[in-house]
C-alpha cells in the first residue's frame, strides 16, 4: 500500500514542487495581504486592530493541524514500521512551531489594545503555550537522540502525549470561561458569525499559509531525504 | 489614503508590528531550510565526486542520486 510513497519513487516530485508551491504561495500571499490590509472593513467594535486576525488565526489553525498530523504519523509508524511516516513528520514539525510561536506572538500584539494586557494565562493562550512546548520538546528530540529507533520512539511519543492539548485548545473557550470569543466558524455547520467580507481574506490567508507549510515541508523532507542518501554513500 | 493604511485608525503599530512579525519569520525559516538543503546537497555533491569509478556507477544507478545530483547543479 505504502510502496508507491517510498522515498525513491516520490524524491523526483518533491524536489521539483517547491519552485511550483513557492510561485503559488507568493501569488496567493499577494491576494491575500491585499484583502486582509486594505480591502476588507473594519471592525464596528475593534476598528482595524481586527485585520490581526487574518494572520493570528491562519497560524493557530495551521499549528494545531501539523500537530494532528504529527501524532497521527507517529501512530501510523508504530503500527506500520514505516520509519518515512517519521521522516514526514519530523519534516512537518519546524513549519508548526513556527505557527505556534507566530499565533502566540501576533495574539499577544492582539490582546494589548483589546483587553488591555499582552499575556493573560488564559486557558486558550496558556494551552497554545504548552502546545509551542511539546513542538519545542518535538524538535530537540531528534537533535538530541543519535540512534535513530531511539529518536523514533521518542519523538512519537512526544506527539501521541502532545495531541491530548490539541481538543483541549479547540474546546477550551467552551469549557471555560476566558478572555478569547466563542469558535466563529464551524466547519461542520453552515452558520459562522464572521460576514463574507471577512471571511474571504481569512480563507485566503490560511491557504497561503498552508502552502508555506507545504513548501517548508518539501524542502525539509528533501533535506531529510538527502541526508539518508548522504549516509548511503559512506556506506558504498 | 495611504496614511489611512499606515495608521489604520490609530491601531498602525499594532497591526503592522503583526503583519511584519509573520513576514520575518516566514522569511526567516524559508532561508534556513533552504541553506540546509543547499549544504545537505554540496555534501552529497563532494560525497559523488570523491568515489571511485566503481561506486559511482553502483551509486548512479539509482534513480534517487541521479535526481539529487541534477538538483545539485542547479544551486
Amino acid at each position: 500500500m505504502f510502496n508507491s510513497f517510498k522515498p525513491n519513487k516520490i524524491f523526483a516530485v518533491t524536489s521539483k514542487a517547491p519552485k511550483y508551491v513557492l510561485f503559488l504561495f507568493i501569488i496567493i500571499l499577494t491576494i491575500g495581504l491585499t484583502e486582509a490590509l486594505i480591502l476588507s472593513p473594519e471592525d464596528y467594535k475593534q476598528s482595524d486592530v481586527v485585520r490581526i486576525m487574518y494572520v493570528h488565526v491562519p497560524a493557530a489553525w495551521i499549528s494545531l493541524g501539523i500537530f494532528s498530523s504529527l501524532a497521527l504519523l507517529s501512530i501510523g509508524s508504530f503500527i506500520f514500521k514505516n520509519k518515512n511516516f517519521a521522516l514526514i513528520a519530523k519534516s512537518l514539525a519546524p513549519s508548526g512551531f513556527v505557527f505556534n510561536v507566530i499565533a502566540l506572538v501576533t495574539g499577544s500584539i492582539w490582546g494589548k489594545p483589546t483587553w488591555g494586557t499582552w499575556w493573560a494565562w488564559d486557558a486558550r493562550i496558556t494551552s497554545m503555550l504548552i502546545l509551542a512546548l511539546f513542538y519545542g520538546m518535538y524538535l530537540l528530540a531528534w537533535k538530541i537522540y543519535a540512534d535513530k529507533e531511539q529518536v523514533i520512539k521518542v519523538t512519537s511519543l512526544i506527539a501521541i502525549l502532545g495531541v491530548v492539548n490539541v481538543p483541549i485548545i479547540k474546546f477550551s473557550v467552551d469549557w471555560w470561561n476566558t478572555l478569547h470569543q466563542p469558535a466563529s466558524i464551524n466547519i461542520l455547520s453552515t452558520n459562522t458569525a464572521i460576514h463574507p467580507s471577512m471571511l474571504v481574506p481569512l480563507g485566503i490567508m490560511t491557504a497561503a499559509f498552508a502552502l508555506f507549510s507545504l513548501l517548508i515541508f518539501l524542502m525539509k523532507y528533501n533535506t531529510e531525504l538527502i541526508k539518508v542518501k548522504n549516509k548511503g554513500l559512506d556506506r558504498l | 489614503m495611504i496614511n489611512e493604511i499606515i495608521s489604520m485608525n490609530g491601531y498602525g503599530a499594532y497591526v503592522w508590528s503583526a503583519f511584519s512579525f509573520t513576514l520575518i519569520s516566514f522569511t526567516a525559516l524559508y532561508f534556513v531550510t533552504k541553506l540546509q538543503l543547499s549544504k545537505e546537497q554540496k555534501r552529497f555533491a563532494s560525497k559523488f565526486g570523491s568515489l571511485n569509478v566503481e561506486k559511482a556507477r553502483a551509486a548512479r544507478s539509482q534513480n534517487i542520486n541521479r535526481e539529487i545530483l541534477s538538483n545539485t547543479s542547479n544551486i
